[in-house]
C-alpha cells in the first residue's frame, strides 16, 4: 500500500474549491428555486421533459468544473479526483439539475481509453461539451461487457438504455460489440440515424433516455476489446462520484429534517424532543458520516494509485445506497403529512436518492461483488 | 517516510526517533502469564503485575504521559502522546493496565485538582504503580448519572462518605478511585461534588469491595460500599457543587473527545494470547469458511456473505471516520465524529459477534467449557460480553441523545 495523505488529499486548493462550490450552489440553486423549476407540473402523466437552467450550466463550465480532473495535457486542470468529489457533493446537496455528474462519469471513462480521439473528447468536455455514457443494455446490466449495441463498418446499430441526462448531453460515449469484443464510440447527439427516446422517470432533477442507433456514424474511442476494460478502469471513479452526490443529498435531507424536528410542535414539544424522532435522525447522521468517509477514502485511493480502488469504491457505493434509502425515508416520515405532499421540497431529494440508489448497482449488488473479491466466489 | 512522520515538528520527530529506538530493544515480548482480552477483564494478580512492569518501563522511558507537565511526572511535551501510541502500536506492545487511570482520572486530576495533589498522584498513576478505578455508577444512577445518592458530608477538614457504587472495574486492584457523589440534596446537578479517594488504604475501614459476576459467569467488576469513609478535603476536585462539570471532563476523555490523548499501547495480536480474534470481519470470514450450513460452508451462503461484507464496510467506515475526524475542514461540527466513536464501535462489535454466532450454526450453542466449541467458545462469549460495552460509559441510548442534542441541536429529552 502506498502512503496516503491523512487529509484524503483535500489540500488548500481542493478545500477552496469545495467552499466556492458550496457558495455557488447556495446562491444559484436554492431548494425553492429548484422546486418551482422542476416540479411545476405535479401531474402523474405530465409530459416527459428535461428541465434545467442552461445558463447556470454555462457558469459551471466557465468556473472550470467540467475540467477539474481532466489532465492538463488534454486541456484540463489536472486536479485529483477529490476535487470533483467536492463539487459533486455540493451539487448533490442542492439537487443540481445538470449533466455534471454524467459528464464526470464519461470523463473518467475517456481518461481510461488513452487514445487521441478520447483525449480530444476530453478537451471538448473541458470547454463545456456535455458528454454522457451510453453503456447499459435493456436488462439494466452494469457489467461492462453487456451491451445491446453492435458495431460494424464504423457504424452503430442497436439500443443503449438508461442513458443519464441524455437530453442535456451534446455527445454520447457508447459501448458496442464488434467481432473482437466491446469498443467505445463517440456519437454526437445531433447525429443522423439516432433516435433519443426520453424515459419517464421518477427523479425530477435529471433526465434519462434510451437511444436507438440505426447504422449511426461514430468515432472510435477505444478499439474492440479495449472498451469494456476502459469502463472497468473507470468504474471506481464513477461509483465514487455518484456516491459523493448522494452524500450531499443525504446531508441536505438530514439538515432539513432536523430543522423541521426543532420547529414543528406536537404534544406541546418540538418533534426532536421525542427519542422516536431524535434517535433515528442520529442514525441518519451516522450513516452519512460512514458514507462520506468511505467516499473520500475511495477518491484518495484512486488519486494515490492504490490497487484496491474497486474494493474501496464498491464499499462507498454500497454504503451510499443504503444511506440514500434511509436518509430519504426518514426525511419523508418525520415531515409527517406535509412530507407526503408535492409542495414540500423533500420529495425532490427523496427521488434523486431513489435514482442514485440504483445507479451503477445498488447496495446488495456492490456487496455481492465485494463478497466475490474478499471471500471468493461462492460454491 | 509516512505522511504522519512528514508532518512531525522537530520536537515530535526527535521524540518519534526516541520511541523507535527504545522500543527496538525494550519490547517486553510474549507475556509469561495468560492475559485477558483487555485491562478491564484483569482478575489474575500475576497478569496485572506483568503488565504493570511493562507500563512502568514505558513510563520511565518517557512514552507514557509525555504531554503532561513535568511537575506532575509527565514529559512536558506537546502532541507527543499520539506519536508514542502509534509507535507502540506499530510494534504491537501489550496493552497498558492502568486504563481508567490514564484515560479518565489523569486528565480530570490535571484539570481540576490542586497542584500538590497533582504532583502527589499523577506520577504513580502514569507509571502504573497505582491502579485507579471509577466510582460513577450506582444502583439508582446509571444512564441518569446525576441521580447520585452516595453522600459526602463535611466534617471540618474532612468529608465522611456513605454510599454504594456498582460496575466498578478494577476496584479489586485499585489504590485510588475517582468518585462522583452528592454533597447537597437541594439541587440535582449543582449538588454534586467530585473527589479522588484512596480506597485500598481504607479497605475494612470504610470501604468494602465485592466482586460482581457478569452474565457470562466471569468476574471483572465490583461493587464498592462506603461506610463512613473519611477523606481529606484536599482530595476534592474543583469547588463543592462543581462535580457535574468535573465529571464532564472525565466523560469527554472516556469518549475519546477530550483535549488529552490517552496513552494507549495494545495491538499485540489477540490470537497470540487466546487463539481467537473476535473483532474483525476478516476473522468472520475465517470462521465462515470452517462452519457449515445446508451442506456448504457458511461462506457460500449468500445471506451470510452479505452480512459479513456489510460488517467489513462498517469497519472500514469507522477507520476512515477516525481519519476524517482529524481534518477540521472535512467535519462541519468538531464533535460530530468524536462523539460517535463509543456508540458506533460498541454496536459494531456487538453486531459482528452476533453474526459470528449465526455463522457457527448449531455449534453456537457450545460454550467455553465445552471441548467441541469452535474457537474455544470465544465468539458466543464475546457476543455476551458486548452488552457490557453498549451499556457502559453512558448507554448507547444516552449517546444518541448526546449526539442529537449537542451536534444536531435538537431539544433535550428530559
Amino acid at each position: 500500500m502506498t502512503e496516503q495523505p491523512k487529509n484524503f488529499g483535500f489540500g488548500e486548493d481542493e478545500t477552496m474549491l469545495k467552499d466556492s462550490a458550496q457558495k455557488f450552489f447556495a446562491d444559484n440553486c436554492s431548494p425553492d428555486k429548484i422546486h418551482s423549476q422542476v416540479a411545476h407540473d405535479p401531474s402523474i402523466h405530465r409530459p416527459i421533459e428535461s428541465i434545467w437552467d442552461k445558463s447556470l450550466w454555462q457558469q459551471v463550465v466557465e468556473l472550470g468544473w467540467t475540467a477539474v480532473c481532466i489532465p492538463e495535457a488534454a486541456g484540463g486542470i489536472g486536479m485529483p479526483l477529490v476535487a470533483a468529489v467536492a463539487i459533486a457533493e455540493e451539487a448533490g446537496k442542492s439537487a443540481f439539475p445538470s449533466p455534471l455528474i454524467s459528464t464526470y462519469c464519461a470523463t473518467f471513462t475517456l481518461m481510461a481509453c488513452d487514445t487521441d480521439s478520447a483525449n480530444k473528447a476530453l478537451a471538448d468536455i473541458a470547454t463545456g461539451t456535455a458528454t454522457t455514457l451510453a453503456i447499459t443494455n435493456e436488462k439494466g446490466s452494469w457489467e461492462s461487457s453487456d451491451t445491446d449495441v453492435s458495431v460494424a463498418n464504423g457504424r452503430l446499430t442497436g439500443t443503449a438504455w438508461f442513458v443519464q441526462d441524455a437530453k442535456k448531453a451534446d455527445r454520447f460515449v457508447v459501448s458496442a460489440k464488434g467481432e473482437n469484443g466491446v469498443g467505445l464510440y463517440l456519437v454526437e447527439a445531433t447525429a443522423a440515424n439516432i433516435d433519443i427516446i426520453a424515459d419517464g422517470i421518477i427523479d425530477l432533477t435529471r433526465d434519462q433516455a434510451h437511444i436507438a442507433f440505426n447504422a449511426a456514424e461514430c468515432t472510435e474511442l477505444a478499439a474492440e476489446g479495449a472498451g469494456d476494460k476502459a469502463i472497468d478502469a473507470a468504474i471506481p471513479s464513477i461509483l465514487t462520484i455518484v456516491s459523493a452526490d448522494m452524500v450531499g443529498a443525504g446531508e441536505w435531507l438530514l439538515q432539513t429534517t432536523t430543522e423541521y424536528a426543532k420547529t414543528r410542535v406536537q404534544f406541546d414539544r418540538p418533534l426532536g424532543f421525542f427519542q422516536a424522532v431524535k434517535h433515528p435522525l442520529v442514525n441518519v447522521m451516522l450513516d452519512i458520516d460512514r458514507t462520506k468517509s468511505l467516499v473520500y477514502n475511495a477518491a484518495c485511493a484512486i488519486d494515490s494509485g492504490e490497487a484496491t480502488t474497486e474494493l474501496n469504491a464498491r464499499m462507498a457505493k454500497s454504503q451510499a445506497s443504503d444511506m440514500a434509502v434511509f436518509s430519504s425515508s426518514r426525511a419523508i416520515q418525520f415531515h409527517g403529512g406535509i412530507g407526503f405532499t408535492w409542495e414540500c421540497f423533500v420529495h425532490i431529494f427523496f427521488k434523486r436518492q431513489m435514482h442514485n440508489h440504483v445507479l451503477y448497482g445498488d447496495a446488495k449488488y456492490q456487496r455481492a461483488k465485494l463478497a466475490d473479491m474478499v471471500i471468493g466466489k461462492a460454491a | 517516510m509516512s505522511e504522519a512522520q512528514k508532518m512531525d515538528t522537530p520536537e515530535q520527530a526527535a521524540f518519534r526517533a526516541h520511541c523507535k529506538e527504545w522500543l527496538a530493544s525494550n519490547h517486553p515480548g510474549r507475556p509469561t502469564v495468560k492475559l485477558p482480552l483487555g485491562a478491564l477483564e484483569l482478575s489474575n494478580p500475576d497478569a496485572l503485575a506483568w503488565l504493570q512492569k511493562w507500563q512502568k518501563s514505558a513510563y520511565d522511558a518517557g512514552l507514557i504521559g509525555c504531554d503532561y507537565p513535568k511537575e506532575v511526572g509527565g514529559g512536558g511535551m506537546e502532541n507527543c502522546q499520539s506519536i508514542a501510541n502509534a509507535e507502540m502500536q506499530r510494534v504491537q506492545t501489550p496493552y497498558l493496565p492502568n486504563i481508567i487511570g490514564m484515560g479518565m482520572a489523569a486528565p480530570t486530576v490535571l484539570f481540576h485538582a490542586r497542584d500538590e495533589v497533582k504532583a502527589e498522584l499523577l506520577p504513580k498513576l502514569l507509571s502504573g504503580e497505582e491502579i485507579w478505578c471509577q466510582g460513577f455508577s450506582e444502583p439508582g444512577a446509571g444512564s441518569d448519572l446525576a441521580n447520585q445518592q452516595t453522600f459526602a458530608e463535611r466534617d471540618g477538614d474532612n468529608w465522611v462518605i456513605n454510599g454504594h457504587k456498582v460496575w466498578t472495574s478494577l476496584a479489586h486492584f485499585a489504590e485510588w478511585m475517582i468518585l462522583l457523589c452528592r454533597t447537597s440534596k437541594d439541587d440535582k446537578y449543582n449538588g454534586l461534588s467530585y473527589f479522588v479517594v484512596p480506597i485500598e488504604k481504607a479497605l475494612g475501614n470504610g470501604v468494602t469491595v465485592r466482586p460482581l459476576i457478569k452474565l457470562t459467569g466471569e468476574t471483572g467488576f465490583n461493587e464498592v460500599i462506603f461506610d463512613n469513609l473519611v477523606v481529606d478535603d484536599r482530595y476534592r476536585l474543583d469547588e463543592v457543587g462543581a462535580g457535574w462539570k468535573v465529571a464532564m471532563t472525565t466523560l469527554a476523555h472516556e469518549r475519546g473527545a477530550g483535549p488529552m490523548t490517552t496513552p494507549a499501547s495494545g495491538g499485540m495480536a489477540v490470537e497470540e494470547q487466546e487463539g481467537a480474534q473476535t473483532n474483525s470481519a476478516m476473522a468472520l470470514i475465517q470462521l465462515a469458511k470452517q462452519q457449515y450450513r445446508n451442506g456448504k460452508t457458511a461462506a457460500d451462503d449468500p445471506l451470510i456473505r452479505d452480512d459479513i461484507i456489510k460488517m467489513m464496510i462498517r469497519q472500514e467506515a469507522f477507520r476512515q471516520n477516525q481519519r476524517r475526524a482529524n481534518v477540521p475542514s472535512l467535519t462541519d461540527h468538531p464533535m460530530r465524529i468524536p462523539l460517535q466513536f463509543k456508540l458506533v464501535a460498541t454496536e459494531m462489535a456487538q453486531d459482528l459477534q452476533q453474526i459470528a454466532y449465526e455463522v457457527e450454526g448449531a455449534a453456537a450453542t457450545l460454550y467455553v467449557n465445552d471441548d467441541n466449541a469452535p474457537v474455544s467458545g470465544q465468539w458466543p462469549l464475546a457476543y455476551m460480553n458486548s452488552f457490557g460495552i453498549t451499556i457502559a460509559a453512558g448507554a448507547n441510548e444516552v449517546q444518541r441523545n448526546i449526539l442529537g442534542e449537542r451536534v444536531l441541536g435538537m431539544p433535550k429529552s428530559k
